[in-house]
């Protein structure tokens, strides 16, 4: 225990002596500036529409729905940025982690110590998972944060739905790990992002074909998030978050209408999990 | 546990796909012992050093180090490990990166405060304990991997090539440390594929070539052994020359100088008084010790170049 505490401290001093948190917070807070920036004046434009129809109170009523519906499409959008600047963020540090450790040979003295080769592993996993968590938090609490305090606005499900993306964080930089146990970092990093590819194209196929309601593209989509189930991560995330109405009506081009399951969230807990005892496998059994 | 010996290796072989890197290896280490790995590069001395610190997974065979298999962390906690190409955490500081490799062997913090001091003194680098390993020479970052190597006073070090890249300063010290390690009664296993390094530092030598072990050879023997001895001296007469046949034998005389083998050193004195007897001047009588260079050839051929 004492040797996986050892490495998940020396995973995040060096994250920070790399510079890795420094510039992750420095561009972190432009996207916050910007999107807050951007939100204020789309904002003031939706209350402009707003008081010009504050004649009757039916009309009223009408422009709050549809002011809701326009913060809440807005905040999604802002929070599907994150997601995917989030996954890039735990794709990439984890690439190198095993990859590059085994190329430079650092990882000869520390491997050849008291400790078991999974400490290694799961010190690392354990490391990464709070410097993402550090990341996200200010990511998705600087996006929610930016419009609650302008508009009063929070999303329902806001902690499950976050949860989920940091889920998804988890789930993609555990693929990376795992496959920069025997792969180098830039051929990770391609599996990596080729299967988030992969996920997206199979999550909006799969959105299409329950909007024109073809079974079989849907089909296509759910053995895609059977392969790699990030994407249906962040339509979960999207549909506990969204507004009823947009649910509803199948509106919100960051919504969803066909929802993965809460089976499916299970089946990605047991996937990151394989994934993981895979990765520990792996870097136990290879030659260093 | 005095009897264990520190190393035990039995026809240890490695295959990296169509090539053996390692033959067949069966060699044993006793404990407080300093024994040499030699060989030209690419003989397979690294897989070998690799396989018994369980980073490489033997193909066959079987070793087994202080008594236990290889690989096991029992065994791992007393042994000691400077790589060859050393690569360390290079944004961590001397201090911080020694830290981080005790807390690894499962130091407590006060014990590895001291013994990081004290190791720090030993290699030189205590002025440097702050400052970031990427700010570090090659040779300053040997010096901190030796000093890494050390951390645990382990019953076993495993070196490889470890004067590589360091200048005459860090060579002699990394010898001065394999002497104190010895005395203290700790085992060195030492690959190199300098002579001269194992020459001085070792008690045994196993000459690898192609993966297998050719010769193993006790280097305190080479003192004792016969060896040439070189006269150069004035008034050589061929029956003065003749008459060294007394102690030796392959008398050689070419004008001022004799070449003669002798059985011990013992004979030197012996000469000399004759010589001088003989009313020779005699300028200089040098015992020409058969080296190890000389062994090596002759055991590995002249195409198993260093």
């Amino acid at each position: 225990m004492n040797s996986i505490w050892t490495i998940t401290r020396m995973t995040f001093r060096e994250a920070i002596r790399r510079r890795i948190v420094l510039t992750g917070l420095i561009l972190g807070l432009c996207f916050i500036i910007i999107y807050a920036i951007g939100f204020h004046f789309i904002y003031i434009s939706f209350r402009g529409v707003e008081s010009t129809m504050q004649n009757a109170p039916s009309q009223q009523a009408l422009a709050h729905i549809a002011d809701t519906e326009g913060i809440n499409a807005l905040l999604l959008a802002g929070l599907y940025a994150v997601t995917f600047l989030s996954i890039a963020m735990a794709a990439l540090l984890a690439a190198d982690t095993l990859a590059g450790e085994i190329n430079s040979g650092t990882i000869q003295t520390i491997v050849t110590k008291p400790i078991r080769r999974s400490d290694v592993v799961i010190g690392k996993w354990l490391g990464f998972a709070f410097l993402l968590l550090l990341y996200f938090l200010l990511m998705a609490g600087g996006t929610v944060l930016s419009v609650f305090f302008q508009s009063g606005y929070a999303p329902r499900n806001l902690l499950a739905g976050m949860a989920l993306i940091y889920f998804e964080d988890l789930l993609v930089m555990s693929i990376s790990m795992a496959c920069s146990s025997f792969l180098s970092a830039l051929a990770t990093g391609g599996v990596v992002f080729g299967l988030y590819g992969l996920a997206f194209i199979g999550g909006w196929i799969e959105q299409f074909g329950a909007m024109i309601q073809n079974s079989t593209a849907v089909k296509v989509g759910i053995v895609a998030s059977l392969v790699m189930p990030s994407e249906s991560l962040w339509r979960r995330a999207a549909f506990e978050m969204q507004t009823p109405l947009a649910g509803a009506l199948n509106m919100s081009p960051f919504g969803t209408i066909s929802v993965p399951s809460p089976l499916m969230v299970g089946y990605t807990a047991a996937y990151l999990l394989v994934t993981m005892m895979l990765a520990i496998r792996v870097f136990e059994k290879r030659d260093l | 546990m005095d009897n264990i010996p520190a190393i035990e290796t039995h026809e240890l072989r490695k295959v990296f796909g169509e090539r053996a890197a390692v033959k067949g290896l069966t060699l044993q280490v006793e404990q407080g012992e300093a024994f040499g790995f030699l060989g030209p590069n690419g003989a397979g001395k690294t897989t070998s050093m690799k396989m018994l610190l369980g980073l490489i997974a033997p193909t066959s065979g079987s070793a087994s180090m202080l008594g236990s298999p290889i690989g096991d962390r029992a065994a791992l906690k007393h042994i000691g490990f400077l790589p060859e190409h050393f690569r360390f955490q290079e944004w961590l500081t001397a201090n911080e990166f020694l830290e981080l490799h005790g807390h690894l062997y499962g130091m407590d913090s006060n014990e590895l405060k001291a013994r990081i001091s004290e190791l720090l003194e030993r290699v030189g680098l205590t002025d440097f304990r702050d400052k970031l390993l990427r700010t570090f020479s090659k040779g300053m970052l040997q010096r901190i991997g030796l000093a890494q190597a050390l951390l645990n006073h382990p019953k076993l070090v495993f070196l490889d090539e470890p004067t590589s890249g360091l200048d005459p300063v860090g060579r002699r010290l990394v010898r001065d440390i394999i002497h104190e390690l010895r005395d203290e009664g700790t085992s060195v296993f030492l690959n190199s594929h300098l002579l001269s390094e194992i020459e001085v530092t070792c008690d045994r030598v196993a000459f690898i070539r192609h993966g297998e072990v050719a010769r193993v050879l006790e280097l305190a023997s080479l003192d004792t052994n016969q060896s040439d001895v070189l006269i150069r001296a004035g008034g050589l007469t061929e029956e003065v020359t003749s008459g060294l046949a007394k102690w030796g034998k392959n008398i050689q005389a070419n004008g001022e100088t004799v070449n003669l083998t002798i059985s011990a050193e013992s004979a030197l004195p012996e000469i000399t008084r004759y010589l001088v007897a003989k009313g020779v001047e005699v300028y200089a009588i040098t015992p020409q010790r058969v080296s190890l260079e000389d062994i090596f050839i002759e055991t590995v051929g002249k195409d198993g170049s260093l």
